[in-house]
């Protein structure tokens, strides 16, 4: 019988109550009296000197309060880099400047050139197109490689080259691994695109900044998923606005994928020019705009390198990897191809060597940051696809290869500095087998061979590091952050809860998973309890969500906080039922004392806390509210297997996805509901990514794919009705919910499975191809047919 | 948007007469219009909005058994109303989405031109006959390239008449992003030969497939055009497909058409 609340009951999500009648509250939702509106001119070209601006004309339109440009921002801090890596040499990396407006050079197109305030959006925008302006066009770098030669244009003149970084992992493995694959019996090499990606939530950004003056306070209201590091990065970073003066409010945010974790120009923008002018400053985004000024994701190129023995096991791993960082460091770019990343690259598997080699750069494009999986995906991409490849060089089944190098004893060390705490690879490996009915395949393939079709079957397994992270950990790593979280668990005098969260909800389902934690923890209906978020004058300081970290470390706080608030409701209840407090025992929402029929329900335990009559007040504060911080002892670690069929057109090369299967480990599950369709959301980007969506530039710096004309987005009837499984559970080891988190499973396991299946489909077809690169469009797959 | 005057006229004199000043554009369904006004590409001083005029929507046929369908009809009235050409039905009902068809009209996509719009390919393969407020004109002297029509200033589509093939189909190969033909064939039979229209693929915008139509014409199969292709030359190369993928594909999508006519 299926648990009707509480953990594991599939809660129907109560936010989804204004999400789907039109009442949620989003930032384009706030207006404020004697608000005004920003148009930013953003740069057409990619990479020029600006010369001359001139906004005279501009500010004399009508309903114009002023124009900003780069030179009202010198005095003003540049938007930081919240990771700091070290390369190989131990060198920090080159780190330029970031201005909130462009100054001296525009270095890509969609940077701020200036920014109009005026009194209408429209009027704004006509006097942007009023301002006067001399760029002298400089040669772009758009290609990696391109950017890395000696005499390629410098996007930094004031940098070395546009090499931001060379990370080596494990550095002094180097040489091991290299022996390694020199003495193998086979190795199997494979150059890969992961392919550069627009977040494209369904929201776009929008930020509005007030000032007001009797009481020296500046408020940002903003589209962001981690509201306080918005406010300590803009506050202490750029504006010099101490955090008891500076509120961010994040509300209602309709999806993020990563996009919206970073400190962004606009931000600061609106924020300093409400403090400038006295009101309220709104920018809403257009979707054009999105396009060219949210972080884009991955644009990785890699080359890797596997080594196995005669046996056919594992022995090395080598890769090389271009990380293009645009043209600054967004907030957290530099951490993506590098901690995010090398250190996911043993996978599943007990390859003994690895040595992973990025060289972040810098091109004339917009800045590259996380994106759902950040890092991982990229990681799980370059694997699967290499065993895949050497599966078939080698003749062998591509499950079987799989499970001979599998991680099978846990903790286990990995040669890339991280530890698994637990899991149990061959069993999702097997819920997979019987989930995709990998037996029937054969049948199927005859059917669609009937039908003039080439089908594939193609498998993987993935494993990530969620619930980010250790901060002692991350800070030795070079973040510039802690990354533990927080939660005030205040229960009211009648028993009903408000939790305060650190971690901020844009599609996780907060309002309704955590309040079932609460439920199962104290025995009250989960409609007792509500989530608050997204408003640092209300919340402690926790660092948000992203990462899939929200109920690992989030989760965990407000576990320990409502520890907190039992152990001392505990005292209370055991001076109302004259007990023993180690007598007293929590069960269905009522306090009894073991042994006896004595009991005294939940609310009136928490009204005597707020009405001391009869209350232990020599030993106990009144009030119930507590609050802990949460900092994880490590990373969890989700992993599973998927499993995917297409069918390819052979005439047209068109895939289409016939089946898909998922078998998750997530540890424990609180809602199971919500954690399918944060596996099917994850499927659905993963599959735009392996089939659809490409970012592309042109050779000048000039973004083709800009509009949704040329930016394919999956839809409905591009995705299959999933097979999604997560009864393979091994429980986190450190976390006291025992969950590891599932928010990028999805979109990390996908695209491997999807590219096999089709270079498996297209094998059986007699076409010897041995990698096509993202996204596997019609035109690309059919001209690898073409040889 | 740039700021314009708006008029909405209940004729076609009065629209003929709104279009007079200078920079006045019609408004169809605005299914194009309109994104281009909100990303500031267009500049009209004034825009007369064509959705009032009842005399130029609507579809009934004529003494010659055509299907006469106003200007002004939406893309989802003629995927219901055009029972007897199944064809010209499916392909309105595979226009864009839901709300791009209840919008979108018949006289603006043709009026538009796009080199990968549907309609194109459906009036070229019929040869209909686009009717305006001043004259008649056959299909193959309307399409004058991409974007580029026998329209004179001002002049308004108030109808298009469509002969009834006895078999035809319109294959359409989906550009993924955008959904418009990467490359569109319809293909027409009538008693008195073959008409093979493409949309979608050239440089030129909609083209009749002449090889094709002949080849055809005296065998109505599939594989009557099975050694047949067009030159990659001057077929559309972009991030969606290269010219020799287009190539390709004209072939490929017209004996799937001539299959599926029957």
């Amino acid at each position: 019988m299926p648990k009707d609340h509480g953990i594991g009951a599939a809660s129907k999500r109560r936010e989804d109550v204004r999400f789907l009648t039109g009442t949620g509250n989003y930032t384009d939702d706030i207006n404020l009296p004697r608000q005004l509106y920003v148009h930013f001119l953003r740069s057409d070209v990619a990479h020029g000197e600006i010369r001359h601006i001139d906004t005279g004309a501009a500010e004399a339109m009508p309903g114009v309060k002023r124009v900003f440009t780069g030179k009202d921002f010198e005095g003003v801090g540049g938007l930081p880099c919240g990771w700091q890596v070290t390369d190989r040499h131990g060198q920090p990396m080159q780190e330029p400047a970031h201005p909130v407006i462009a100054q001296g050079k525009v270095r890509y197109v969609g940077e701020i050139l200036a920014a109009v305030v005026a009194d209408s959006r429209e009027r704004a925008r006509d006097a942007a197109e009023a301002i006067e302006f001399d760029i002298a066009e400089l040669p772009a770098v758009v290609d990696m490689k391109a950017a890395l030669a000696p005499d390629a244009p410098k996007v930094h003149d004031d940098l070395d080259g546009n090499l931001c970084y060379d990370w080596g992992f494990v550095e002094e493995n180097r040489e091991t691994v290299d022996a390694a694959i020199r003495e193998a019996a086979h190795v199997t090499t494979l150059e890969l695109v992961n392919n550069r990606l627009v977040a494209n939530p369904m929201e776009p950004r929008v930020a509005v900044g007030d000032y007001s003056r009797a009481d020296d306070q500046s408020t940002l209201y903003t589209t962001s998923q981690n509201p306080h590091v918005i406010r300590l990065l803009m506050g202490a970073f750029v504006l010099g606005i101490p955090e008891h003066k500076l509120r961010v409010v994040a509300p209602d945010v309709g999806g993020g994928f990563g996009s919206k974790i970073f400190h962004y120009a606009e931000e600061a923008f609106c924020t300093f020019a409400a403090r400038q002018l006295g009101r309220p400053v709104k920018w809403t985004s257009t979707r054009s705009e999105a396009f060219m000024s949210d972080a884009h994701g991955r644009d990785h190129v890699t080359k890797i390198e596997l080594a196995l023995d005669a046996d056919n096991n594992f022995t090395a791993l080598r890769t090389e990897t271009h990380a293009n960082m645009g043209a600054y460091l967004s907030t957290f770019a530099p951490s993506v191809p590098t901690w995010l990343h090398g250190t996911l690259m043993a996978g599943n598997y007990k390859t003994p060597n690895i040595y992973v080699n990025v060289k972040a750069v810098f091109t004339n494009t917009v800045p590259v940051d996380a994106y759902r999986g950040a890092g991982r995906p990229e990681a799980t991409f370059q694997l699967e696809r290499v065993i895949d490849k050497a599966a078939r060089e080698l003749g062998v089944d591509p499950i079987a290869l799989r499970r001979q190098n599998f991680v099978t004893e846990f903790p286990y060390a990995t040669p890339v500095a991280v530890e698994y705490d637990t899991g149990d690879y061959n069993a999702t490996m097997d819920k997979l087998e019987e989930i995709a009915d990998i037996k029937g395949f054969a049948a199927r393939r005859k059917e669609s061979e009937a039908r003039g079709k080439l089908r594939g079957l193609g498998v993987n397994a993935y494993i990530e590091a969620c619930g980010i992270a250790p901060s002692n950990l991350v800070g030795q790593l070079g973040a510039r952050a802690g990354l533990y979280d927080a939660a005030t668990v205040r229960v009211n005098a009648t028993g009903s809860i408000s939790v305060m969260v650190g971690a901020h909800s844009h599609g996780q389902g907060h309002e309704t998973a955590f309040p079932q934690v609460i439920s199962e923890m104290l025995g009250i209906g989960e409609d007792q309890v509500e989530i608050v978020h997204g408003d640092t004058s209300k919340i402690p300081f926790g660092m948000g969500t992203y990462g899939s970290r929200s109920l690992a470390v989030c989760g965990s706080a407000m576990v320990r906080a409502t520890e907190k608030v039992v152990a001392k409701a505990k005292k209370i209840a055991a001076h109302l039922l004259e007990a023993a407090e180690a007598d007293i025992e929590l069960r269905d929402g009522k306090f009894t004392v073991a042994g006896t029929d004595k009991e005294v329900a939940w609310g009136d335990v928490t009204l005597a806390a707020y009405v001391p009559h009869n209350y232990p007040l020599e030993d106990v504060e009144p009030g119930l509210e507590e609050t802990a911080f949460y900092d994880p002892a490590n990373f969890t670690y989700p992993a599973g297997a998927y499993a995917c069929e297409v069918e390819v057109d052979p005439e047209t090369g068109k895939v289409t996805i016939e089946r898909f299967a998922a078998a998750d480990d997530f540890g424990n599950v609180i809602n199971p509901m919500i954690v399918d369709g944060q596996v099917h959301g994850g499927l659905a980007q993963g599959i735009g990514q392996a089939l659809l969506e490409n970012c592309a530039y042109d050779e000048n710096g000039q973004l083709v794919s800009a509009s949704y004309m040329d930016y394919a987005m999956p839809r409905a009837d591009d995705v299959p009705f999933y097979t999604v499984d997560h009864s393979c559970q091994t429980p986190c080891t450190h976390n006291p919910l025992g969950v590891k988190g599932c928010g990028e499973a999805g979109a990390i396991g996908s695209p491997p499975t999807i590219v096999n299946a089709v270079i498996d489909a297209l094998h059986s077809g007699g076409h010897k191809v041995d990698h096509i690169d993202m996204p596997l469009t019609p035109s690309r797959v059919w001209a690898a047919m073409q040889g | 948007m740039y700021a314009f005057d708006f008029e909405k006229p209940t004729s076609l004199n009065e629209a003929v007469t709104a279009l007079q000043t200078e920079e006045a554009m019609p408004l169809g369904g605005g299914q194009t219009l309109i994104p281009s006004l909100k990303q500031r590409l267009a500049a009209p001083s004034k825009l007369v909005s064509l959705r009032g005029v009842d005399e130029i929507r609507g579809i009934c046929r004529d003494d010659a058994g055509r299907i006469c369908i106003g200007g002004g009809t939406t893309h989802a009235e003629v995927a219901a109303g055009v029972p007897e050409y199944p064809a010209l039905a499916a392909l309105a009902a595979n226009i864009g989405d839901p709300a791009v068809r209840n919008r979108g009209t018949i006289g603006g996509s043709l009026a538009n031109n796009d080199p990968s719009a549907c309609y194109p390919a459906a009036a070229l393969a019929s040869g209909a006959t686009i009717v305006t407020n001043t004259r008649e004109i056959a299909a193959d002297d309307y399409f004058e390239g991409m974007f580029m029509t026998a329209l004179e200033e001002g002049e308004i589509i108030t109808e298009v008449r469509f002969p009834v093939p006895e078999k035809a189909h319109y294959e359409k190969f989906e550009q993924p992003a955008s959904r418009f033909a990467l490359v569109g064939v319809f293909v027409a039979k009538f008693a008195d030969g073959v008409r093979v229209a493409v949309t979608g693929a050239s440089e030129e915008g909609v083209f009749r497939w002449s090889e094709a139509e002949a080849a055809l014409a005296s065998d109505f199969t599939p594989e009557a055009v099975q050694g047949l292709s067009v030159p990659a030359e001057g077929m559309i190369g972009d991030l969606h497909g290269s010219p020799e993928y287009r190539a390709h594909l004209v072939g490929v999508m017209t004996r799937r058409a001539v299959a599926a006519a029957g």
